[in-house]
């Protein structure tokens, strides 16, 4: 079982983000940047099949700059056994970035291509699908649980009010969902073996934008709330603000 | 091997200046050290925190175990142990990092600490290399649970007058241990001892002790005030049999391996104190700034906005001294010969080099979180008060931290006792300093440079004031009292407060400095200001111990001349604090926690 990992680079949901000066980024000083919460499940998942079939690779792959590298090594240290860092700029549009990883998935041997379902940073969810159609493969997204046997995946994913199974051959592309499985965290012994481990580097140049960033902006500031008075005899008030100040009734 | 070969000892900051080049801060970390903290807040969020009600207030202390054998499943049990033994051999510096950031899980911290430290190490740094073989893989893993029985109801900071014997059996093959051990962390669900005992009534020494050795029995739980979740028992020794192969390390040594171990459980309790400092922080200052009364968050008010700057400050200046210290150790410990047999046991004896610094870090920064719980409590006003808010577990949970691996009162006797010890050995040129500083403060006053002071300049030179205070303070006294000094309890404890306060705004300072060097000087403003505001109350507070060090040392002229040369060196213009306080609060306030 040879399985390809793509994970990304994203500023930690409990760092504060805000727009950069110039509008058209993120202010990154003091943001802690992690694996894509969504990629652990899909890295979590790869190492499980690993471990089932009783052999095979787990690698990861990401698009981008040098310090990319911390987020590999972060997969490294989970258990997957090698990484390449496509060196290059991700994109805005989804499908810059999807060709980008395409590209450096070509030629190489796998079984399965597992995604994280989005990245928490633009929140796309257009990679895993544009990679697996440039590389015409079948592709099931929103997964909550996958079997695979005999070259044949089975995947049930999440659909609005109920779930829906889907089959496919492999090689194939999946795109994990909260919820796929429970993510290990890297053991110490697995940190330190992550530095002995290979991480291949490959320039594939900046990806490609049909976009055009016009702003990036902070959610407008939440004012604060206002008490309107206490008991009973404030309720009529209360009403009164939430029909024409608030407008919610 | 290592090329390095000249490295600072303890206890030269004072008498020398450090480069803050030369100095190990926590801006040092690296990747991989930032993933092993990731590491220990995953296992914390997902072992620890999720039974923090039956672990803390419904006194099922057995999880401990289940926790600690889960923490060895990451690697957390093994950082210290050598990589042949299934450990990661690390540096100091790592150590400290995962032993504070485990202070974020309460009561398992003593099971972590009991285990990783003074339950191990002793194995680690003096067993034999069957010993080795046979506990440490299974230390590592958390298989083996271990605990660290030296303290006895008659021998608590005394802790050589144990009266636990041992004794040869007839066929030598055993030793019969005989005596009670008390308040042994660990020991209701320990599955191995160190046990201290006298070889036949005299010579003190360490032996390894199985739980099912015949003969040993364990207490019932002590009903404590706090680390509620921790094991404390007492372990009773009735003709305990234990093979002679677990006397651990020689006959009658005991006492090396006792005092070397606590050396080290001192400084990662330092460490360990630190992070509590920070979890206090970070259950308070959210609190304030959400708690609305008067129509403003309280993180409004100056008084409250004073308490979180000063917690601050206060833990920034101790974190700055452990790390620094980890540095030193680490420094010290890559001038060995790795592949040594004897690698393990030569760590120690570098280790033993700081016992200085090992004390001061242990009393400066449990008096830290003293601080911070008791002032973090007050933040929260009735609140605090409740179970249902973090700061009342804190609270009590810190109490203890002042009293065992050494009560702070027996550990600042320690610190000026050491000092003069390696002066009296000439390790440290102390005595010809002294005789310097003393010239020089009965001497004409040098000519003082006028002008608005640079970035941390006026801090540097009231650095450099503290440390001539000290040396002057301790010297006069030494040279007055001679032999007689370790009987004057109270100038060693005001020495060993001057000198603790010296070490931590040097450290504090050289940090500041080093970041600004690296980053600019903005970057460091945080520091630099946390910095001034620790100080200048610190210098005044050096001043006081000075002086009545003195007075204690001689009376008259002699005490006036002393006196003026030692309030010309304390003399500064005072900072306005409000303005310190309201910058600081303001940084810490807009991250919710500690910060830098
Ligand atoms: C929860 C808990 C866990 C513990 N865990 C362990 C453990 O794992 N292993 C272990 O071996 N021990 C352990 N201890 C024991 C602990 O180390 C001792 O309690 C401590 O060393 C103090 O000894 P004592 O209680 O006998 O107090 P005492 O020695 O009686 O001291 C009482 C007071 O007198 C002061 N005093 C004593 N001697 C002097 C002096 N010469 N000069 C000035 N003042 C002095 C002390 O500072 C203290 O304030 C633990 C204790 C507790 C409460």
């Amino acid at each position: 079982m040879k399985i390809i990992v793509c994970v990304k680079r994203v500023p930690d949901s409990e760092s504060r983000v805000n727009a950069a000066a110039d509008r058209k980024s993120i202010d990154t000083q003091g943001v802690k940047f992690v694996l894509n919460p969504y990629d652990e499940f899909a890295i979590e998942e790869a190492l499980r099949l690993k471990e089932a079939a009783g052999d095979g690779s787990v690698t990861v792959m990401t698009l981008g700059g040098d310090d990319s590298k911390e987020t590999l090594r972060s997969a490294l240290a989970m258990g997957a056994d090698e990484a390449v860092l496509l060196k290059g700029q991700t994109s805005i549009d989804g499908l810059g970035t999807a060709e980008k990883l395409a590209e450096g998935i070509r030629g190489r041997e796998y079984d399965l291509i597992l995604f994280g379902k989005q990245a928490i940073d633009d929140d796309n969810l257009q990679v895993p699908a544009m990679v697996a159609e440039l590389l015409e493969l079948p592709c099931a997204t929103v997964v909550v649980e996958l079997q695979v046997a005999d070259g044949r995946a089975t995947a049930k994913r999440e659909v609005e009010g109920g779930h829906e199974v889907v089959e496919f051959a492999l090689p194939g592309v999946v795109a994990a969902q909260k919820g796929l499985n429970e993510p290990r965290y890297a053991s110490l012994k697995g940190i330190m073996m992550a530095k002995k481990k290979p991480l291949e580097e490959v320039d594939v140049g900046d990806a490609e934008s049909r976009l055009e960033l016009i702003e990036v902006t902070n959610p407008p500031e939440r004012s604060a709330g206002e008490i309107v008075g206490e008991g009973p005899e404030a309720v009529p008030e209360l009403v009164r603000k939430l029909r024409e100040q608030a407008k919610v009734l | 091997m290592s090329t390095v070969t000249a490295y600072p000892t303890g206890g030269q900051f004072l008498l020398e200046d450090t480069a803050p080049a030369d100095i190990f801060t926590p801006e040092d970390f690296d990747e991989t050290q930032r993933m092993i903290v990731d590491t220990v807040r995953e296992f914390i969020g997902r072992s620890v925190t999720p039974h923090r009600e039956e672990f803390e207030f419904g006194k099922k202390v057995e999880l401990g175990k289940t926790m600690l054998q889960e923490a060895g499943r990451a690697g957390l049990l093994s950082v210290d142990i050598p990589e042949v033994y299934g450990g990661m051999g690390s540096d100091k510096a790592t150590t400290m990092l995962v032993t504070e950031v485990i202070a974020w899980s309460g009561s398992f911290s003593c099971w972590h600490g009991a285990q990783t430290g003074i339950g191990t190490l002793p194995i680690v740094y003096f067993g034999t290399k069957e010993q080795k073989e046979k506990y440490l893989p299974k230390l590592a893993t958390g298989e083996l649970v271990s605990a660290y029985a030296l303290s006895e109801p008659g021998a608590g900071t005394d802790a050589l007058a144990a009266r636990t014997t041992a004794v040869l059996n007839a066929g030598k093959t055993h030793y019969l241990l005989n005596g009670t051990k008390q308040y042994i962390t660990n020991a209701g669900l320990a599955d191995v001892f160190i046990v201290f005992a006298k070889v036949d009534g005299e010579n003190f020494t360490a032996f390894i002790v199985d739980r099912d050795s015949p003969g040993l029995s364990i207490g019932p739980e002590e009903k404590k005030m706090g680390i509620k979740g921790s094991s404390t028992c007492a372990v009773i020794l009735e003709d305990a049999q234990i093979p002679v192969a677990n006397v651990l390390g020689e006959i009658g040594r005991g006492h090396v391996v006792a005092f070397n171990i606590l050396n080290v459980g001192r400084f990662k309790l330092g460490a360990g104190t630190v992070g509590g400092c920070k979890v206090a922080l970070e259950h308070a200052v959210p609190y304030v700034k959400q708690r609305q009364q008067f129509g403003r968050p309280l993180s409004d008010f100056g008084l409250i906005r004073a308490k979180i700057a000063d917690i601050a400050a206060r833990t920034f200046v101790s974190e700055s001294m452990v790390y620094r210290t980890a540095g030193l150790m680490d420094q010290a410990i890559a001038t060995l010969d790795r592949d040594a047999e004897d690698f393990d046991r030569q760590i120690i004896d570098k280790v033993e080099e700081f016992t200085i610094e090992c004390s001061m870090i242990k009393v400066f920064a449990t008096e830290s979180l003293a601080l911070a719980a008791e002032e973090g409590l007050q933040m929260l006003g009735g609140y605090g008060f409740c179970e249902d808010y973090p700061l009342e577990q804190i609270y009590r949970d810190e109490r203890i931290n002042r009293i065992f691996e050494g009560t702070n009162e027996i550990n600042r006797m320690l610190v000026p006792g050491m000092i003069l010890r390696k002066a009296l050995k000439k390790e440290l040129p102390f005595f010809a300093a002294a005789k310097r500083v003393a010239d020089d403060l009965l001497g004409p006053p040098a000519f003082e440079e006028a002008g608005e002071p640079g970035f941390l300049e006026e801090e540097a030179r009231l650095v450099a004031a503290m440390k001539r205070s000290c040396v002057a303070a301790l010297g006069f006294a030494a040279q007055k009292h001679g032999e007689n000094i370790k009987d004057q309890q109270e100038i060693l404890s005001d020495a060993a407060d001057m000198v603790m306060e010296t070490y931590a705004c040097e450290s504090g300072l050289l940090r500041a400095l080093k970041k600004a060097s690296a980053g600019g000087e903005e970057s460091a403003r945080l520091m630099a200001d946390m910095l001034t505001l620790y100080i200048h109350d610190a210098m005044d507070r050096v001043a006081i111990w000075g002086r009545n060090v003195l007075a204690q040392s001689a009376e008259g002229d002699e005490l006036r001349t002393m006196m003026t040369g030692l309030r010309r060196l304390a003399k500064h213009v005072p900072v306005n604090r409000a303005r310190l306080h309201d910058a600081i609060a303001g940084r810490v306030v807009e991250a919710g926690r500690y910060t830098v």
